[in-house]
């Protein structure tokens, strides 16, 4: 019963680049339906911590468990709980040589064995989801970022994932371009999606989030409630954060 | 002093005054006084050398004769009646004449097998087009055997040793460009592997074949290997050639293919990586595509360069285009002041024809692959 309540479960996990110390002491839990937003300078380890949930790097102490699977060097089990985890990144990512269908579909058919036509439908759907459905026989460099970033999602969403990550999804996109992937990114959270967002976007951290994760050199410096985190922050560091992002982004 | 637009512009044709022959004439040819200058020059250069070229080759060329004769009369030029009179050997070298049919139905099923492919790189819409593929590498190798070789289906058995000309440069060019883009391609990522034997067994095959002229990998194939085998053995010396050049060629082709993987940025690893794809799905289907798409002149280079390298085979006893066009010479029937440069101009000819082919088609299928990658 408790592998259903809780979607990602992350103990005393320590990280190390060469000898730098990237991340210490992390525990964090995350429920199913939760959404986090983790926020922080950069150079923090937000990007790095949420990579580690899905493995894309490894973290050298500690437990993770994602879906009530541990993350280790077992290959397998890390290529189950990536297809069940989807990530959205800062740079996109889309695969250039295929169209926007394609794109969507290809994981489906090759990691889920959903049939070609079905897979296809599939597609279509979510990429109707994020308005984009109009495109779909384009290829990503014949996009804009925004709609690029729309498809991205879509792709994620199209393997079905438990939990989506979400790493700086806006933060190379231009102003007028990040509320379209802020509304995509607001109705997923509210069909109770699982979701991790590392984002500078305040205004969706005070609207969406559950809990917001502050984080400075490598540790999780605050945890809140967003009401908590934005009239009464605790830390120093965290007032000092908020201060400033705040005084530059109204 | 503000302003305030009350209309947006509708969009309108550019001007047209730089279409047509004479625009382009006068923006290619004659745009400015280098351009001129340019222009001149080359004008200058063809008026050199063209018309003492036409007049060798087509105006004084000698086309039909039955022997030296007919090329010697005075102020003769180039001597087709040698090619002509040759033809047969140059394509086919010494394949006994009877059976010199089996190489063309070699070649046609090439060309049938082939044809559809190279439509379809340009047009991608060939039904059955992994059929043509899979018959192309799988089958198409094993008739080529049969037919060629004989011994089955009651063809009489052609020795390798009669192979030769134009046959034996395709047989040898075709084996190592088939054999070599696989290898390079598993070498090419063995070299970026995370694993050190993997990495360790490419690195020191790359660099030793690359290391080491084609001259000797074929001495060492025709000449050392049978040494070290076991004595009775007798492994044909084709073959050992054809395992030489494939060797040799992967070498070079994975480097060449490994310059296309590094320049895939790492956010599609990650990309392909966080949708659950494995390793050999994401490097088949995600990292590949764009790698090999890079990397279409290298790899086209290698091929060309392989195809010409056929020629050294000759050091080893074998005849291919050249090396039947050289042994030629000696034919005191055709022995002209005419004959070996007639010859090496029909070879050159040859050769440059396949090249060049193999340079425009892989131009041709970079546009269309390129249009959409291109921003529209």
């Amino acid at each position: 019963m408790n592998d259903n309540l809780i979607a990602i479960e992350i103990t005393g996990m320590h990280k190390w680049f060469g000898a730098f110390h990237v991340l210490k002491e992390i525990n964090l839990t995350v429920n199913c339906g939760e959404r986090i937003v983790i926020c922080g300078p950069s150079g923090s380890g937000k990007s790095t911590l949420i990579r580690c949930i899905n493995r894309l790097e490894e973290h050298q102490r500690g437990k993770i468990f994602v879906n009530g699977v541990e993350l280790n060097n077992d290959l397998k089990r890390i290529d189950e709980v990536r297809a069940e985890t989807g990530m959205v990144f800062q740079s996109f990512n889309l695969f250039p040589h295929l169209t926007i269908l394609e794109n969507c579909a290809l994981a489906p058919v090759w990691v889920r064995k959903l049939p070609k036509a079905e897979a296809r439908l599939l597609a279509m759907q979510y990429l109707e989801r994020v308005h984009i459905a109009d495109q779909a026989g384009k290829y990503p460099g014949q996009l804009s970022g925004g709609q690029q970033q729309r498809v991205a999602i879509a792709r994620a969403l199209c393997m079905n994932p438990k939990i989506m990550l979400f790493d700086e999804p806006t933060s190379s996109l231009d102003p007028e371009m990040i509320k379209e992937v802020l509304d995509v990114m607001i109705d997923l959270a509210r069909e109770g999606m699982t979701m991790i967002c590392v984002t500078h976007e305040m205004g969706f951290a005070r609207t969406v989030a559950d809990r917001i994760i502050f984080m400075d050199e490598g540790q999780i410096v605050e945890e809140n409630t967003p009401e908590e985190f934005f009239n009464n922050p605790q830390h120093p560091r965290t007032r000092e954060f908020l201060s400033q992002i705040l005084s530059s982004q109204n | 002093m503000s302003f305030v637009r009350e209309k947006y512009l509708a969009q309108t044709p550019p001007p047209v005054m730089t279409a047509g022959v004479l625009g382009w004439i006068r923006e290619n040819l004659f745009s400015s006084p280098g351009g001129v200058l340019m222009t001149m020059l080359g004008l200058y250069v063809i008026w050199i050398f063209a018309p003492p070229l036409i007049q060798w080759s087509l105006i004084d060329a000698v086309w039909r004769g039955e022997g030296r004769g007919d090329c010697l009369v005075k102020g003769a030029g180039a001597c087709w009646a040698f090619v002509n009179a040759k033809f047969g050997q140059f394509i086919y070298g010494r394949y006994t004449i009877d059976e010199r049919w089996r190489v063309d139905l070699v070649f046609l099923i090439g060309v049938l097998t082939i044809a559809p492919l190279m439509i379809d790189g340009l047009t991608g819409k060939l039904p059955g087009r992994r059929f043509f593929i899979a018959f192309g590498l799988l089958a198409y190798p094993v008739i080529s055997y049969v037919l060629l070789f004989g011994g089955n289906f009651g063809l009489t058995i052609v020795e390798t040793p009669l192979w030769g000309g134009l046959l034996l440069t395709l047989v040898v060019a075709a084996g190592g460009m088939a054999a070599s883009l696989p290898l390079g391609i598993l070498l090419a990522l063995g070299r970026r592997s995370h694993m050190p034997v993997i990495r360790t067994f490419s690195v020191i095959f790359i660099e030793v074949w690359r290391g080491v002229p084609l001259i000797t990998v074929l001495f060492m194939a025709s000449v050392m290997l049978p040494l070290f085998l076991p004595a009775g053995t007798n492994f044909d010396k084709l073959a050992r050639v054809l395992i030489g050049v494939a060797l040799f060629s992967s070498a070079y082709m994975a480097e060449v293919v490994r310059g296309g993987l590094q320049a895939i940025p790492r956010g599609q690893y990650e990309a392909a990586s966080a949708l659950g794809l494995g390793y050999w799905q994401a490097t088949a289907l995600i990292i590949l595509p764009q790698a090999l798409r890079l990397v279409i002149p290298g790899i086209v280079n290698t091929f060309i360069g392989l195809f010409k390298d056929t020629t050294l085979v000759l050091i080893v006893g074998l005849f291919d285009l050249l090396g039947v066009i050289q042994l030629n010479f000696t034919d005191a029937n055709w022995a002209t002041p005419q004959t070996a440069i007639t010859g090496y101009v029909f070879a050159a000819l040859i050769f440059w024809i396949f090249c060049f082919g193999m340079s425009r088609y892989s131009l041709a299928i970079e546009n269309r692959l390129n249009e959409g990658t291109r921003r529209a």
